[in-house]
């Protein structure tokens, strides 16, 4: 069950480069830097992974982090079985075993006693010890651990340790500029062009309330959602409301404005 | 009146009039006014042009009636001179009975003086009421004001006219041209009841020359108001233009002249109300407004206006801002019907050019033209024009220059001899969505600035502090309404006395303070909680794997749930404590010479202290007041200060005086506490007794603004409990707090009492 097949990324994904990522991501690979991926949520970051795993040819193992997550949920437990106990590697110590990337996604969420648990795989070092079981597992040369990490994130106490942040490289991800999002919106949905330009122009509008009434902008995944509706037949009104505002905002002074610039938008 | 050469007639009645049948009128009059014989010819002719033949008799014995009143010839010149006019809106068989009617009942009471007024105005008011209903409306309502504002004893026996109703009818006029009769009512109501028993403000409330009097006037007025829409504006113009640009309104209520929007270097300026129009709402017209402005903003640049005449400058306004529409709604093409909605559509035909200048008119049509997709003009200058505007913007922006150069031979072209009359042909040319462009023009010569419409600044209220206030509303539960910017509140730092006064008392009750001591260690969050029997913990609980696999082995079915997790409990509490300190706190205990306030500072030290121990964020804060335009809310200690010297100074400075206006100290506590992020954000509210203040009778009237501000804060997730020191509260405090108080009546327990009772909440 845990072998490389089973994490590989068979099929090429789709990825529209909005700079030098790329290049940045194989030299810190190359250098099996650990890797930070900040900037909102939906703005692609998770597809960069994807892609670059692919790229590289690296199996990819995904682990969205949660406040009730604990350190054996990354590291592994012992379950009972029929001869007594039996210890199940986490997602993070396979990925150690085997040399894969393993994506930590909105690292955040998990609570920071929880992250202490990678510190030993992010210097020097690159072991994960199993404390429970007695055993330590040096890192396959070819593993990298990489996080995503939204510092916009509303709480003051959701916030990365010094110590943890200084253990990676960064890369700063933002919604992607109007034109190459307009042609990731076409290319994930088919939606023709010139909607996809008007959906971009109202994500745009949205997104400078950020602070004004919204906590977030109107992500790059929410444009993808309006467009599939609108290619399913739903009016661009309705889907910008269904998708981008209903999902972000219950503000009704904010809805309202909104609601007034998709009229202006597509008239 | 001495006419040389003719013998002084003492009796006015035995004057000669013009014809026989004015004199049988003026006989019919019995008036012995010489001044109303002066301009009674005058006088009877007007009413002959609107009165028939069969209304002169009704209309001659009104007028001898008020000619007996009593009261000098005022009322009679008055209803001479105006009624022609009144009779041409309202037909007289419908407006003089009522009007009789309403003059009689006055003139049985101490309000007869009021009738000179009431006649006066009488012929200006009648253009905005319109009809018989709206006259009958208006003098019910004035009469309401009459009976409910004039003076009684013991209620039977009216015998002090109301000082309010002259100024009413003075007023008037203005009431009537900024707000509909069922407004009127409202504020009239509202005065009432806001003056009662003071003859001086209430005159000057009915007379508008108090701000509250024209605030409340203005929330009566009918269309969208700015303050209701302020949000939705301001988001609206981030959203769409990326401008953040502060929105500031200016009064149309009490201006002269109608002004439009405009740039100015604080922000945009926009108009307080806007009435609702077929097709076209207030809020879609303010939306214009913006829209327009931002677009100027991003594509006019500025011409140098001293070469050109006004009339060259008013052609050049028209197609740059045809411009900027064209261009915005390129951007927004969904603006399209809202903003042809709100231009003008001068029709053709509609002026005369031989005798009024129509170059506005022209140019309206031009504009027009322009910005209508489907735009075609029956004049083919216009026409022709147009063709050149649209071919000029048809790839890229084009400039104000370039439509400049357009506008300017428009101008020449269409030029007619009437353009210099100074009678201008304004009907539908004002498009009120457009701002007053003086951003548009540079002045090289000193002097040769326009007039500017910027306010003057208004003179600072008195603030003792040089801090400005921040107004609150308050509640008047009697009218359901609130009173708006009611409540100025004042803060600052308490000045601070000396810290070490606190470390002594804190020393005093060391005893004490280690009892509680033992207590917050257990209240404290615990590092780490455990939590048993999970499926999925994350680690093996021995025990509970040991019992299992017994079981299994025993053939039994084991618990699965053997694993043991991990939890840190945090206590995540901001708490606001808010200090009443009016003068009652002087008073010392029954049996000491201790104050109650030096036995709540005492308290207040050492509940400082424990929450201090126990990490929860606390602020402290002390309030009181001296009317309703001096709020003090003093800042003790802020969410982010520790316990330490300053903060122990401010504490040891605190005295009390004045009065306790609760609801906006509770109003402003929340606003500090509505930015804590915290789980639970707790109002503690220290005081003994009951919301008072000087400028305020009525007992309930403060109780119920501070059961309001209470449910307020409750609305935006902050608790308010308060400790309340006065053996008989019960009567009052639930009625605010509802079941959130406690009475701490053994005030010289207060220290031991306070922290205990925090602890208790909090647990
Ligand atoms: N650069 C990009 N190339 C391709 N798709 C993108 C890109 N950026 C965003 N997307 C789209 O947005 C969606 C959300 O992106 P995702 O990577 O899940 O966001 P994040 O991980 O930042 O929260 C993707 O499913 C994809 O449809
Ligand atoms: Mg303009």
């Amino acid at each position: 069950m845990n072998d490389v097949a089973h994490f590989a990324v068979c099929r090429e994904p789709f990825y529209q480069p909005q700079g030098k990522e790329i290049e940045l991501y194989e030299a810190a690979y190359a250098a099996r830097l650990p890797v930070m991926l900040k900037g909102p949520t939906g703005c692609g970051k998770s597809r960069f992974v994807e892609y670059m795993a692919w790229k590289l040819g690296r199996p990819l193992i995904s682990v969205a982090c949660n406040e009730d997550m604990t350190a054996a949920d990354l590291v592994g437990r012992y379950l009972l079985d029929a001869n007594g106990t039996r210890w199940q590697d986490g997602p993070l110590t396979v990925a150690a075993r085997l040399g894969a990337i393993c994506y930590l996604d909105e690292i955040v969420e998990a609570r920071q006693d929880t992250l202490v648990v990678i510190h030993p795989l992010t210097d020097h070092r690159r072991m994960l010890p199993l404390d429970k079981k007695g055993e330590q597992v040096a890192a396959h040369p070819d593993f990298q651990l990489v996080i995503s990490y939204n510092p916009g994130y509303q709480s003051l106490v959701k916030d990365l340790k010094q110590s943890t942040k200084q253990r990676f490289a960064a890369f700063q991800f933002d919604y992607p500029a109007p034109a190459l999002e307009s042609g990731i919106v076409c290319a994930e949905t088919g939606i023709a062009r010139e909607l996809a330009d008007q959906l971009v122009d109202f994500a745009q509008a949205g997104r400078r309330l950020k602070g004004h009434g919204l906590d977030e902008g109107i992500s790059t995944r929410l444009v993808v959602y309006a467009a599939s509706l609108i290619v399913r037949g739903v009016s661009p009104a309705d889907a910008c409301r269904m998708a981008m505002i209903r999902p972000i905002t219950d503000d009704i002074d904010v809805i309202d404005s909104l609601d007034h610039a998709i009229a202006a938008i597509f008239g | 009146m001495a006419v040389p050469g003719l013998r002084n007639i003492a009796d006015a009645r035995q004057r000669l009039m013009a014809s026989p049948e004015s004199q049988a009128a003026w006989a019919a009059l019995d008036c012995g006014f010489a001044v109303v014989a002066d301009v009674f010819d005058e006088c009877l002719s007007a009413a002959g042009q609107v009165l028939t033949a069969a209304e002169m008799p009704e209309y001659l014995a009104a007028a001898r009636t008020i000619g007996k009143l009593g009261r000098g010839p005022e009322p009679l010149l008055a209803f001479l001179e105006h009624w022609p006019d009144v009779a041409r809106q309202v037909p007289q068989a419908l407006a003089l009975p009522a009007l009789m009617a309403a003059i009689r009942s006055l003139q049985k009471s101490p309000n007869a003086p009021a009738v000179t007024p009431l006649l006066q105005t009488l012929a200006a008011v009648i253009g905005q009421l319109r009809s018989a209903d709206g006259l009958a409306d208006y003098l019910r309502i004035a009469l309401e004001l009459a009976d409910r504002t004039s003076g009684s004893i013991h209620g039977h026996q009216i015998t002090e006219p109301s000082p309010a109703l002259p100024e009413f009818f003075r007023s008037a006029p203005q009431l009537l041209a900024i707000v509909p009769l069922a407004g009127v009512r409202q504020w009239m109501l509202q005065g009432i009841r806001l003056t009662a028993q003071h003859p001086a403000q209430q005159r000057d409330y009915f007379a508008l020359r108090t701000p509250e009097s024209r605030r409340l006037l203005e929330r009566e007025r009918s269309g969208t108001l700015f303050a209701d829409v302020e949000r939705r504006l301001s988001l609206g113009l981030h959203a769409l233009w990326a401008d953040d640009s502060l929105l500031v309104p200016y009064s149309t209520a009490f201006a002269g002249h109608r002004q439009q929007p405009y740039l100015a270097a604080d922000g945009l300026r926009l108009p307080d109300v806007l009435t609702d129009r077929p097709g076209s709402s207030g809020l879609a017209r303010y939306r214009l407004m913006l829209a327009h402005m931002a677009g100027h903003r991003r594509w006019s640049q500025p011409l140098i206006a001293d070469n050109w005449s006004p009339m060259q400058r008013l052609a050049v306004e028209a197609l740059e801002d045809a411009r900027i529409d064209c261009l915005l709604l390129r951007l927004y093409p969904g603006l399209t019907a809202s903003l042809l909605a709100a231009h003008p559509q001068p029709l053709p035909g509609s002026c005369d050019a031989a005798c009024e200048n129509t170059l506005r008119h022209r140019l309206t049509r031009l504009s027009r033209a322009c910005i209508d997709p489907a735009g075609t003009d029956p004049d083919p200058l216009i026409d022709e024009f147009a063709g050149r505007f649209r071919h000029c913007l048809a790839d890229g922006a084009a400039s104000t220059r370039a439509v400049a150069e357009i506008a300017l031979a428009y101008a020449a072209r269409s030029r007619l001899p009437s353009d210099q009359y100074a009678r201008v042909h304004f009907a539908d040319t004002e498009i009120d969505y457009r701002d007053d462009n003086r951003h548009l023009w540079i002045h090289l010569e000193a002097g040769d600035e326009e007039e500017s419409f910027e306010p003057p600044p208004s003179a600072a209220a008195s603030e003792p502090d040089g801090l400005p206030p921040r107004h609150y509303p308050e509640w008047d539960e009697a009218a359901q309404t609130w009173r708006p910017d009611w409540v100025a509140v004042y803060e600052a730092l308490h000045p601070p006395a000396n810290a070490a006064d606190i470390d002594a008392l804190l020393a005093r009750h060391a005893p004490l303070a280690r009892r509680l001591k033992r207590l917050l260690d257990l209240l404290k969050p615990q590092e780490r909680v455990r939590i048993r029997h999970q499926e999925n913990g994350s680690e093996l609980d021995l025990d509970v794997a040991v019992r299992a696999w017994t079981d299994w082995r025993s053939g039994h079915l084991p618990d699965p749930r053997i694993q043991v997790s991990h939890r840190t409990a945090g206590r995540d509490i901001s708490v606001l404590l808010l200090i009443d300190l009016s003068q009652s706190l002087n008073a010392t205990l029954p049996g000491g010479q201790q104050s109650i306030l030096d036995t709540a500072r005492e308290a207040v030290a050492l509940l400082a202290w424990a929450i201090d121990e126990l990490g929860d964020a606390c602020a402290i804060a002390g309030f009181h007041s001296n009317t309703r335009h001096e709020v003090r809310y003093h800042h003790i200690k802020g969410f982010s200060e520790a316990w330490g010297d300053p903060v122990k100074a401010r504490l040891a400075g605190v005295s009390a005086g004045w009065s306790t206006r609760m609801g906006a100290a509770l109003r402003h506590a929340g606003r500090m506490l509505s930015v804590r992020r915290s789980e639970k954000r707790i109002l503690l509210v220290l005081t003994d007794g009951e919301p008072a203040d000087i400028d305020v009778s009525d007992p309930d009237y403060l109780l119920a603004d501070a059961r309001k501000a209470v449910g307020e804060l409750a609305g935006s997730g902050i608790d308010s409990f308060c400790l309340s020191l006065d053996p008989g509260a019960d009567a009052y405090v639930g009625r605010i707090f509802g079941r959130q108080w406690r009475i701490l009546d053994r005030i010289e327990r207060l220290p031991e009492q306070l922290p205990m009772v925090y602890l208790n909440l909090t647990r």
